[in-house]
C-alpha cells in the first residue's frame, strides 16, 4: 500500500519536474537555422565544388589520371616555338594551352584526390555546395579560359610548327639516307678499287656527320659533302676516286 | 443573446439556425489557432522554430494546411464498409459538437440551458467512440481495427472517473446546470472551486440559494486532487498524448483514421481540436468558474453595456479553455507515451479509486454541514 501511494507521488512529482524541464526549452534558445537565409560558416577544410586557377595550369593532366570516377577532361595544345606563355605563379614554365579542361561535378564525388598531385596548386576544393541544377549537363563545368579563336589559332601554329618540325625531320632523314648511300657507293667503289682497309675507317667519323649538321639544304646528295669530306679526312686518295 | 439573434434577422427559422451553428463559427476559428499554437509549441518545446515560411512567422500555415486537406484525393479503400466508412467522421465530429450547445460561453450565451447539462454533456461526449469504432471496423485494416479497438477500451474506462470528478462537484452545488455551476463560482478566484468553491451563500443562476461558509477550504486539498483526476481522464477521452495509443502513430501508423484521407480525415482532426476545447473548456467552467473574471467583477457591467459583458463572458471562457488546451500541448512534448496496461493501471487502480474515495469524502461533508 505504502508502494502504491509512493507510485501515485513519483508519477506526479516526476510530471511537474518534466514539465518544467520542457517550459525551459519554451522560451529557451533555438537551434534552427533558417537555411537559405542564414547559413552556418563551413569548416575551413570543407571537400566540395573544385575551383581550377586556369592561369596557374600546366596542363599536366596529373588530377585526370588521380580522378577516381574520371570526371575530368584536360585537352592541351602545344605551344609554338617563339610562343611565350609565361609563369604560373610557384614559377612553372607553361608550355601548353589548356583549350579544355572540363569537370562534370555530376560525376564528381568530392574526394579532393585531384588535388594532391598538382604541381601548381592550381586546382582546389573550395567551400561551395549549393549548386544544384535543372540540367545534368549544366554541371558540366568548362575552366578553360581560351576562347574558340584562340583554340583555333593556338592549333594551327601549333600545326604549323609540327609540320615544320616533321619537315625537318624528314630532310634529315632524307640527308642521312643519301648519306649511308654515298658512303655504301663509295665503300663499293673503295672495294673495287682494292682499298678495304682505308675505307671502313673513314666510313665511321662520317656516319655521325649528317645527323648532327641539321640546317643543310634539300637534296644533299654525295656530291655536295664531296666538297667537305677533304677537309675532313686525311682520305684524300679515296674521295677523288669517288 | 437568442432573442437579440431573432431581432436581428426576423426569421425565427433561420434565427435558430444561426444560433445553432454560432458554436460551429467559434469551433473553426478556434481550430486555426490550435493548429498553429500546436505547430508552434511543439516545435518551441524541442528549440526549433516551426513553420516560418508562411507569412510573418509563419502564422498561415494552418491555412495552408486546411487547403491542401481540402485539395487531396477522398480515398476509400476497395474492400471497406463504405457506408459505415464515410459516416464515422460525421458521427465523431458530431458527438464533439453536440457537446458543445450547453457550454455557456457567456452569462446569457448558452445553446441550451439544460438543467441536465452536466449529465447531458458526459453522455454526448462519449459518442464519438461511437464513429471511432465505425471508422476503425469499416477501414478493413487491421491497424485500424486495433486503434478502435485500444480507442473503445480507452474511452469507456476513463468515461468512470470522468464522471465521478464531474459528479463531485455537482454534489456541491446541488445542480447538474453548468450555468449554475458557474454562478456559484461568482465573486472572484476564490470561489472556485479549484480553490475549495464560494466561501459565502450565493443565488445561483436557477435562482436557488447555495449555503456556504469560509469553511469551505475544507474543499481545497479534496477539489485540487478532483481536478487533477478529471484533467487526466478527459485527457485520456481525447486521446492526446500521453494517453494517445488508439492513435499511437509509431506502433499502429494511424490508429483508426489510417485509412482516411482528405477532408474526412480533416473531420476526425476537427473533432479531436473540438474535444480538445470542450473538456478544457469543462474544466473551466466546472473548477475555474468558467465565464468568470478572475476578480469577479466585470467591465461590462460596472458600465452597464451588456455586449461588453457578453464579449468579456467569452473572453474568460476562451482563454480558459485555450490555456488548458495548452497545458495538454505542454503535456503531450513531456510526457511519453503509455503502454496499454499501464493506461489500465493508471484509471481502474488510481483514477477510480481516488475519485470515488474523493466522492465519499465531499459527498459526506455536504450531507453532514
Amino acid at each position: 500500500m505504502g508502494n502504491y501511494f509512493k507510485a501515485i507521488y513519483n508519477g506526479i512529482g516526476t510530471a511537474l519536474v518534466g514539465m518544467g524541464v520542457t517550459w525551459r526549452h519554451l522560451w529557451g534558445k533555438k537551434v534552427t537555422i533558417q537555411y537559405p537565409t542564414q547559413t552556418k560558416p563551413r569548416f575551413g577544410r570543407s571537400r566540395d565544388r573544385l575551383y581550377v586557377n586556369i592561369e596557374d595550369c600546366i596542363g599536366c593532366d596529373q588530377c585526370a589520371k588521380a580522378c577516381p570516377v574520371y570526371c575530368i577532361h584536360i585537352e592541351t595544345i602545344k605551344a609554338a616555338p617563339g610562343v611565350d606563355l609565361g609563369k604560373t605563379s610557384t614559377g612553372h614554365k607553361k608550355r601548353l594551352h589548356v583549350s579544355v579542361f572540363d569537370i562534370d561535378f555530376a560525376k564528381c564525388c568530392y574526394c579532393g584526390l585531384c588535388v594532391y598531385p598538382c604541381p601548381t596548386e592550381c586546382i582546389t576544393m573550395t567551400d561551395v555546395f549549393e549548386f544544384s541544377e535543372y540540367e545534368r549537363r549544366n554541371l558540366l563545368y568548362h575552366f578553360s579560359a581560351m576562347t574558340e579563336e584562340e583554340v583555333a589559332k593556338a592549333k594551327e601554329e601549333a600545326e604549323r610548327a609540327e609540320a615544320e618540325k616533321a619537315r625537318k625531320k624528314a630532310e634529315a632523314a632524307a640527308a642521312a639516307k643519301a648519306k649511308k648511300e654515298a658512303e655504301n657507293a663509295a665503300k663499293a667503289k673503295e672495294e673495287a678499287g682494292q682499298s678495304q682497309a682505308q675505307a671502313s675507317d673513314a666510313a665511321k667519323p662520317e656516319d655521325a656527320k649528317p645527323t648532327s649538321g641539321t640546317t643543310s639544304p634539300g637534296n644533299a646528295d654525295a656530291a655536295g659533302n664531296q666538297g667537305m669530306k677533304p677537309e675532313d679526312e686525311s682520305s684524300g686518295p679515296d674521295t677523288g676516286t669517288s | 443573446m437568442e432573442q437579440f439573434i431573432r431581432d436581428l434577422i426576423g426569421n425565427d427559422l433561420l434565427a435558430t439556425i444561426v444560433w445553432c451553428v454560432l458554436p460551429l463559427v467559434f469551433i473553426l476559428g478556434y481550430a486555426i489557432v490550435a493548429i498553429l499554437a500546436e505547430m508552434k509549441s511543439a516545435s518551441w518545446f524541442q528549440d526549433r522554430l516551426g513553420p516560418m515560411r508562411t507569412g510573418p512567422w509563419g502564422i498561415f500555415q494552418p491555412f495552408a494546411d486546411i487547403l491542401k486537406l481540402l485539395m487531396k484525393e477522398d480515398i476509400v479503400p476497395a474492400r471497406a464498409d463504405k457506408i459505415l466508412f464515410n459516416l464515422a467522421p460525421f458521427i465523431v465530429f458530431v458527438g464533439a459538437y453536440a457537446a458543445f450547445a450547453v457550454l455557456p460561453f457567456a452569462s446569457d450565451y448558452v445553446g441550451a440551458d439544460l438543467n441536465l447539462g452536466l449529465f447531458y454533456l458526459i453522455a454526448v461526449s462519449s459518442f464519438g467512440v461511437l464513429g471511432i469504432i465505425m471508422g476503425g471496423w469499416a477501414s478493413n485494416n487491421k491497424y485500424s481495427l486495433l486503434g478502435a479497438m485500444r480507442s473503445a477500451a480507452q474511452i469507456v474506462s476513463y468515461e468512470v472517473p470522468s464522471a465521478t470528478a464531474l459528479l463531485i462537484v455537482a454534489m456541491m452545488v446541488g445542480s447538474l446546470n453548468l450555468q449554475d455551476i458557474i454562478t456559484a463560482q461568482s465573486g472572484g478566484f476564490w470561489n472556485w472551486f479549484i480553490l475549495g468553491g464560494p466561501k459565502s451563500d450565493v443565488v445561483l443562476a436557477s435562482g436557488a440559494m447555495l449555503h456556504a461558509d469560509i469553511g469551505n477550504f475544507v474543499f481545497l486539498p479534496l477539489l485540487l486532487a478532483t481536478f487533477v483526476i478529471y484533467y487526466l481522464s478527459a485527457l485520456a477521452e481525447t486521446n492526446r498524448t500521453p494517453f494517445d495509443i488508439p492513435e499511437g502513430e509509431s506502433e499502429l501508423v494511424g490508429g483508426y483514421h489510417t485509412e482516411y484521407s482528405g477532408m474526412k480525415f480533416g473531420m476526425f482532426f476537427m473533432a479531436e481540436y473540438a474535444n480538445m476545447f470542450l473538456v478544457s473548456a469543462v474544466a473551466a467552467v466546472v473548477f475555474f468558474g468558467g465565464w468568470q473574471s478572475p476578480w469577479g467583477i466585470t467591465l461590462g457591467e460596472a458600465l452597464d453595456i451588456p455586449v461588453l459583458t457578453l464579449l468579456e463572458g467569452v473572453f474568460w471562457t476562451a482563454a480558459k479553455g485555450f490555456f488548458f488546451v495548452f497545458v495538454m500541448m505542454w503535456l503531450r512534448w513531456t510526457l511519453p507515451r503509455l503502454r496499454v496496461d499501464q493506461l489500465m493501471y493508471m484509471c481502474w487502480k488510481v483514477l477510480i479509486p481516488v475519485s470515488f474515495a474523493l466522492a465519499l469524502v465531499v459527498g459526506f461533508i455536504v450531507v453532514i454541514r
